[in-house]
């Protein structure tokens, strides 16, 4: 394999990686917080219990996604260095003001929240993890700012001097059309995925033959908290699903065609549901089972709208940027929108069936009840991975996409943007090494997650916190490594 | 004074931040070993650091960041350059911040033994390769003209590179230990301040050689002023600490640091990263930068946002300004339940 290969593995595993952890952390921090808010207003110990119970897993995620975090910011200059030459004067701001704006704030305040419960007063405690919880949001929204950059280059002009992207507004990077619907799109796929490990996790312990009655407390609220997030984000994103398709249908015709793996343009086109041959790269597939038009009202609010198909674009693109296949691997993008779209329509209709579940004060303790919320649980993180394969694949083989009604100057071929000076041997040797450490890695967070998400709330007496106690001195931390 | 000399400075003042702060975070690992010497010591030094290591670590990702904005060409050779230096440190990194997490969470000596040597070699790798990989950029490395570094690993690891990287280890390891005894109590606080005695006459030495060298290479007045200070203030730091002003001993220190990053890009200076090739392939201020719009836009952010990263930060400490002893130390929350 060449170092173009090799570092494309790389960035993809680092990156499918870190997006595990991510999300969970964007949609629990703001749970978590919702959760000490009901403790703090209230005084129930059922929802202390719950923070103190669903904080724990939230910090034992964070670990990973802050970690793997570092190995993304390090690896556009290690392994894409003539991409950052290209794009450093519009990429790197993003990534530097959400250093500055964003994780400075959420690994501060983590700190202040997890070692302050008996120093600081109560309401600035809960301050922190609400600070916690906006600041994981807006690094979301900066990186996927840096992100939609290479979907849809925009507030940028060509230097011919140096052969580089130049900045020309910040304002027109950070209101970038393709950002202000991936951002919703994101961050609900986000909310989904925390919302339904909140319910697994609380269904699992309500449907335990021993279960506590002050543990039967604390789940009875976690799990509508969760199902009401599983629900609410369910409708969120597929709303925001269809705004992102309209968008990406004019921005990125390619990636539309190579979602359906549509060949020619096509007026009323239909959504494929599943293909029973196979997908491939010459583009000469039978699709089965379609519904008429339904593609074509995805991407342009019309049931008779025309899709444009992926030999036209071929021949299109060749018109304008020379000769190349500029057609992503149709089986990967086929495949991978179909699976994102429907491990999260399992997730919102698993939403739905706890709703009438517990409806009423009902407890369903049937097995088969906890399988499916478990499964509730996998599926949208399973579905956030191929939501970013598909998006990240379906820009191939450009990193940097030509905005069709921009300055197509700006733009640069994924072959193209990587270290020269960089060997295979010495990618590989990269690739092995992150691979090894972030399975191990995997296997330990796993574990701990399961075992602290099976022990239960723990009985912690309420902390003192500072306004209630001042005599606290010698008196053992409450939460501490 | 132009922009590319404002963030010139902005970088050096990220990394004075960084090497400020994880350096005693980086201390402490390294110090977990040889100071720790039960269970309840070691947990006693982990927590001394527990609610800021995360945010120290931030300032080096905003560093990446703004040398990233600012300085693409700088960003783009260095990391492409130094690349299994910059893997290994990332291995450490995640390692070590995992560790601290996962540690406590398993009740079995195993386990924690092994987290140990995760923070140990997490703490001490990154300190040591900073200072190998800083020394190389004041030096000069082979870069051609494409603004590519044409070395490896090993042309990093010259006597001049590895002398920086012991500084630095050496420096950390010391400002780790003042930290620990201003910030913890009983046992691990009476050892801490016992070892300065040993470690600070070597840290001394090799600091005052490495200074030098880096002064007699491509030294001009500026730098030296400040090297003298630097000087002074790392001797004066362990005679704080010998008379027991421990307060004062890890001040002192800082400000060493301070003025070690402040030393290396004086004399850095107007270039970003020396080519031992050619002088005239050296990267830049001025040719190494973004554009003049893009820097004007990331000065009225670091402009706004850096006073509040130092106020709240600095709430932090005086949060949890209180010592940690032994008394402070709960049992572990598994054993909790049930």
């Amino acid at each position: 394999m060449s170092s173009l290969d090799l570092a494309r593995w790389q960035f993809g595993i680092t990156t499918v990686y870190h997006f595990l952890f991510v999300p969970l952390t964007i949609g629990l921090a703001p749970l978590v917080a919702i959760l000490q808010t009901g403790w703090v207003r209230t005084q129930n110990p059922a929802w202390y219990r719950a923070t103190k119970f669903f904080g724990k897993l939230l910090l034992i995620n964070f670990a990973l996604g802050v970690v793997t975090g570092i190995v993304q910011e390090f690896q556009f200059g290690m392994n894409w260095s003539s991409y950052s030459r290209f794009v450093g004067d519009v990429f790197g701001a993003p990534l530097a003001i959400e250093g500055l704006a964003a994780f400075f704030i959420e690994s501060t305040f983590l700190g202040l929240w997890i070692f302050g419960w008996e120093v600081l007063p109560k309401r600035v405690h809960l301050a922190c993890i609400w600070m916690v919880a906006i600041a994981v949001n807006a690094s979301a929204f900066f990186i996927l700012a840096a992100n939609s950059f290479m979907q849809h280059p925009v507030g940028v002009t060509y230097d011919p001097a140096t052969h580089r992207a130049r900045l020309t507004s910040i304002w027109a990077l950070l209101t970038n059309q393709t950002l202000i619907v991936t951002f919703p799109h994101t961050i609900s796929g986000a909310f989904l995925v925390a919302g339904a490990v909140v319910v697994a996790v609380s269904a699992w312990h309500l449907a335990r033959k021993n279960a506590r009655p002050s543990d039967v407390e604390v789940f009875r609220r976690t799990v509508r908290v969760g199902l009401i997030t599983v629900v609410l984000a369910g409708i969120a994103v597929t709303g925001s699903g269809h705004l992102q398709a309209q968008v990406m249908t004019k921005q990125q015709p390619m990636k539309m065609a190579a979602a359906e793996a549509l060949c020619t343009t096509e007026k009323g086109a239909g959504f494929s549901i599943f293909a029973l041959g196979t997908i491939n790269a010459k583009c000469d597939e039978v699709k089965s089972v379609t519904i008429p038009g339904l593609l074509a009202f995805l991407s342009t609010d019309s049931p008779n709208g025309t899709v444009e198909g992926v030999d036209d674009l071929q021949a299109q693109m060749v018109a304008r940027y020379g000769p190349g296949d500029y057609i992503p691997s149709l089986p990967v993008t086929y495949w991978s929108f179909r699976l994102m779209i429907g491990l999260g329509v399992l997730t919102l209709l698993m939403g739905l069936l706890g709703f009438w579940g517990y409806r009423r004060g009902r407890t369903p303790t049937g097995r088969w009840w906890v399988r499916i919320a478990v499964g509730g649980a996998i599926a949208p993180f399973v579905a956030n991975s191929f939501g970013w394969i598909f998006t990240e694949l379906g820009r191939q083989p450009w990193v940097v996409v030509p905005n069709p009604t921009g300055n197509t100057s700006i733009r640069l071929l994924t072959s193209a943007g990587v270290s020269p000076s960089v060997g295979a041997g010495t990618v590989l040797v990269s690739l092995i090494v992150f691979t090894l450490l972030y399975g191990m890695l995997a296997v330990v967070e796993l574990t701990l997650l399961l075992r602290y998400a099976k022990a239960g709330p723990p009985d912690d007496p309420f902390p003192g916190g500072a306004d209630d106690d001042a005599s606290s001195e010698q008196r053992p931390m409450s939460f501490a490594y | 004074m132009q922009l590319t000399d404002v963030w010139f400075g902005l970088i050096a003042v990220l990394w004075i931040g960084y090497f400020v702060l994880e350096g005693f975070d980086f201390g402490v690992g390294i110090l977990l070993p040889v100071l720790g010497r039960s269970e309840t010591d070691r947990r006693v030094m982990i927590n001394t650091i527990g609610p800021v290591w995360d945010g120290n670590e931030v300032w080096l990702l905003v560093a990446g960041g703004a040398t990233f904005a600012a300085f693409p060409d700088w960003y783009a050779t260095l990391f492409s350059g130094f690349y299994l230096a910059l893997l290994l440190i990332l291995v450490a990194l995640i390692v070590r911040g995992v560790a601290f997490e996962y540690r406590g969470k398993v009740d079995s000596d195993r386990w924690r033994a092994a987290w140990d040597q995760a923070i140990f070699w997490g703490s001490a790798v990154p300190a040591l390769l900073w200072g190998v990989a800083f020394a190389n950029i004041v030096h000069g490395v082979p870069i051609d003209q494409h603004k590519e570094y044409t070395g490896n690993l090993i042309t990093l690891l010259n006597p001049y590179g590895l002398l920086g990287g012991v500084v630095t280890l050496g420096l950390f390891t010391l400002h780790g230990a003042y930290y620990l005894g201003l910030k913890s109590d009983g046992e691990v606080r009476e050892r801490a301040n016992a070892l300065v005695k040993r470690l600070a006459p070597a840290v001394v030495v090799a600091g005052a050689v490495f200074l030098l060298w880096t002064q007699i290479h491509g030294g001009r007045p500026l730098s030296w002023a400040v090297t003298v200070l630097a000087a002074v203030a790392l001797i004066a730091s362990a005679r704080a600490s010998l008379r027991g002003r421990e307060g004062w001993a890890f001040a002192l220190m800082a400000g060493c640091l301070g003025l070690v990053v402040i030393t290396l890009f004086a004399t850095l200076y107007p270039n970003v990263m020396v080519s031992s090739t050619s002088a005239a392939y050296s990267l830049t201020t001025t040719n190494a930068s973004s554009g003049h719009y893009t820097l004007t836009v990331m000065t009225w952010v670091a402009g706004l946002m850096t006073p509040f990263v130092l106020l709240y930060q600095s709430w932090t400490y005086w949060v949890f300004r209180a010592r940690i002893g032994p008394g402070h130390i709960p049992v572990p929350l598994l054993a909790r339940r049930g």
